[in-house]
């Protein structure tokens, strides 16, 4: 159960301002969504959380640790409590399925063979996968591929999980599996839990706040019902999918003709 | 079948016809058919689309260029029988292109810019890769601690750098003495000094072409292998994977292979010199009458240890290289499966480019030394 705090946070890409003077704050148990339209820089907010990135000013306090401030054994350490669920799931290609969950176990505790395969298989049985827990990576399907990735992701019973898009690629069942899985896991283990996620309704329906963020900087925030009857014009151009409106649906380019002819 | 766009005048009755499929791919001899097209000047005419039947993005597109031009020259025109559907198209790019100017040409880029580039990014470079081998150095602390090290993939890294190079290696190597031995034999041959290839083979394999053959195909063999395993691990988020895990990827995939390569390089090695010996043997009992017993006896006495062992203490120099340079540049694959390509290739031509240059150093420092 730990607290995020990110403070005055500024980030840029090349010449391309991904977040300025960004303030949030994610409270300990809670489920806290990220919203924003793609390419916003959600995955960026998270690598910057997990520290695979370097803010360029700002800073994020995890627990009562500035992240950035760490020396690389503390870091490693700090990381250990913390899960993540990677957008294209990452799992370790040349590991099975079964493996792949087993990987966190096997590294950081001491437990016997015989312990390992029962958690594995229980977190596989949360994910409905544990009949594929021979399946090698190249064999799932990009929604499976997912859900094994959260079965990895929890596999450690971390502090504080972020799940980035959980639900893209989901049929209509497992995304109710996995919403309230998520639901679940917050609520029984009380763990901090950041969604960074573009479907409105499934997200809504979780999270206890939400940060919308657009054009750098923080768009909208409240509950869910507070967001929802915002009347801010880009939070209500996001959260009711309207396509014309504040928030342009093209990344910022040159003029359109001048890009055909040259 | 698509037939190609085509645009003709017929003077008679005062008409531009346009012809044919106008799409990107019947365009082709389009826009050279309208450089030659001439008409009289201040008429007004009628434009006839009514034989077009297909038409698509680029084919209005340059429909709508070519009308805008003969409007800039003043000419008056009517265009009919374009087909409705064909009418929205043009309408919509003829609305998209309401708002600009054309752009300037692109000027190439000057040379003195370029090369000042060139070598900034080169110098970075050479820092970047020092600092990745410091990374390895520091890291390679956490093994002090015998827990810590990672058997399973050292073992698993020998097998695979190691075991299976030993059949190309060997192979490559007999190959290399009998060339070797057939060259030497040649000259020895018109001096009648036929026992000296001894000598001679023995020399340049142990010092020389073994320690040398096996790094270069260990660094196309393996070094490729580290810089596209640990870039796709890259792109496939497989590292970011690792660090959230809080391990750290240098440790998990850079140290096991170099160690692994610091067990089989010198062991290839040996492996390679036997073989080369075996090439230079076999070609001096062909060529040149030396039986493999005469031969042998004559290796021993004047093939000293030490030339041996100055050949195998280049091979954990080379092993080093080529893990470092493999790895760093697999690390520095972007996110893309170009970058895993050129990175690859810039890992090979590179290890392999260090390599000889740590062979002349080594042959500097020994004639220094006078070894
Ligand atoms: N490796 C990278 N190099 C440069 N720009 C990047 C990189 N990754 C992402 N970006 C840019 O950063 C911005 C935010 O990306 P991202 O965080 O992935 O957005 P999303 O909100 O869809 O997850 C985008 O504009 C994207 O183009
Ligand atoms: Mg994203």
């Amino acid at each position: 159960m730990i607290p995020v705090k990110i403070n005055h946070l500024s980030f840029s890409r090349n010449s391309h301002v991904v977040f300025n003077d960004v303030n949030i704050s994610i409270d300990p148990g809670k489920v806290t969504a990220i919203m924003g339209p793609s390419g916003t820089g959600k995955t960026t907010l998270l690598r910057l959380i997990g520290a695979q990135l370097r803010p360029d000013a700002g800073q994020i306090l995890v627990g009562d640790q500035d992240i950035h401030r760490l020396s690389q054994k503390e870091l490693y350490l700090a990381r250990r409590k913390m899960g993540m669920l990677f957008q294209n799931a990452a799992l370790f290609t040349n590991l099975s399925v079964f493996e792949n969950v087993a990987f966190p176990l096997r590294e950081h505790t001491q437990l016997s063979e015989s312990m390992i395969r029962r958690i594995v298989l229980m977190k596989l049985q949360a994910v409905g996968l544990r009949g594929a827990r021979d399946l090698m990576p190249s064999e799932l399907s990009g929604g499976m591929s997912r859900r094994v990735a959260l079965a990895r992701a929890i596999a450690l019973d971390p502090q504080l999980i972020m799940y980035d898009e959980p639900f893209t690629g989901q049929d209509p069942i497992s995304m109710a599996v996995l919403v309230k899985l998520i639901k679940d896991l917050n609520t029984i283990l009380g763990i901090t839990s950041v969604i960074v996620s573009h479907d409105v309704p499934e997200t809504s329906s979780i999270s206890d706040y939400i940060y919308l963020i657009s054009d750098g900087k923080v768009a909208g925030k409240g509950s869910p019902a507070e967001v929802s009857v915002d009347s801010s014009p880009e939070v209500k151009q996001f959260m009711h999918g309207l396509p014309d409106g504040v928030v342009p649906f093209h990344y910022p380019a040159k003029d359109y003709r001048e890009d055909i002819l040259s | 079948m698509a037939r190609s766009a085509n645009i003709t005048w017929e003077r008679e009755q005062s008409c531009l016809r346009l012809m044919g499929d106008w799409l990107c791919t019947t365009l082709g001899k389009l826009p050279a058919t309208l450089d030659k097209l001439s008409f009289p000047r201040h008429t007004s005419f009628m434009v006839d689309a009514s034989s077009i039947e297909k038409l698509d993005t680029a084919g209005a597109w340059m429909m709508h260029r070519y009308f805008s031009q003969l409007k800039a020259f003043n000419y008056s025109f009517e265009v009919q029988g374009l087909n409705p559907t064909h009418q929205l198209l043009l309408d919509r790019i003829e609305a998209q292109s309401s708002h600009i100017r054309v752009p300037e040409h692109p000027q190439s880029p000057p040379l003195l810019p370029f090369i000042g580039r060139e070598f900034v990014q080169k110098v970075l470079h050479f820092l970047e890769f020092h600092s990745f081998i410091g990374l390895a150095l520091a890291t390679f602390k956490q093994w002090f601690k015998p827990k810590n090290i990672q058997w399973n993939s050292i073992l698993k890294m020998i097998e695979e750098t190691g075991c299976k190079a030993l059949p190309i290696i060997g192979l490559l190597s007999f190959l290399i003495g009998i060339v070797l031995a057939y060259q030497m034999g040649l000259q020895l041959r018109d001096y009648s000094a036929n026992a000296y290839i001894v000598d001679f083979s023995g020399l340049a394999i142990l010092r020389e072409f073994g320690p040398l053959i096996t790094a270069i195909i260990v660094a196309g063999r393996t070094g490729s292998a580290f810089t596209a395993q640990i870039g796709i691990m890259k792109i496939n988020e497989e590292i970011d994977a690792l660090r959230t895990f809080g391990l750290s990827p240098v440790e998990r995939l850079v140290l096991p292979r170099i160690f692994g390569l610091l067990v089989a390089i010198p062991l290839l090695t040996v492996w390679a010199d036997a073989f080369g010996i075996m090439g230079c043997m076999f070609m001096a009992n062909h060529m040149l009458d030396i039986s493999y017993m005469d031969f042998l006896k004559r290796f021993q006495e004047v093939v000293p240890l030490k030339t041996y062992t100055l050949g195998l203490i280049k091979t954990p120099v080379f092993a080093v290289l080529i893990a470092q340079v493999g790895c760093f540049q697999g690390f520095q694959v972007a996110y893309s499966a170009d970058s895993v390509g050129s990175q690859t290739t810039r890992s090979v031509v590179q290890s392999i480019f260090l390599i000889i240059i740590t062979d002349a150093f080594f042959s500097v420092l020994y004639s220094w030394q006078g070894l």
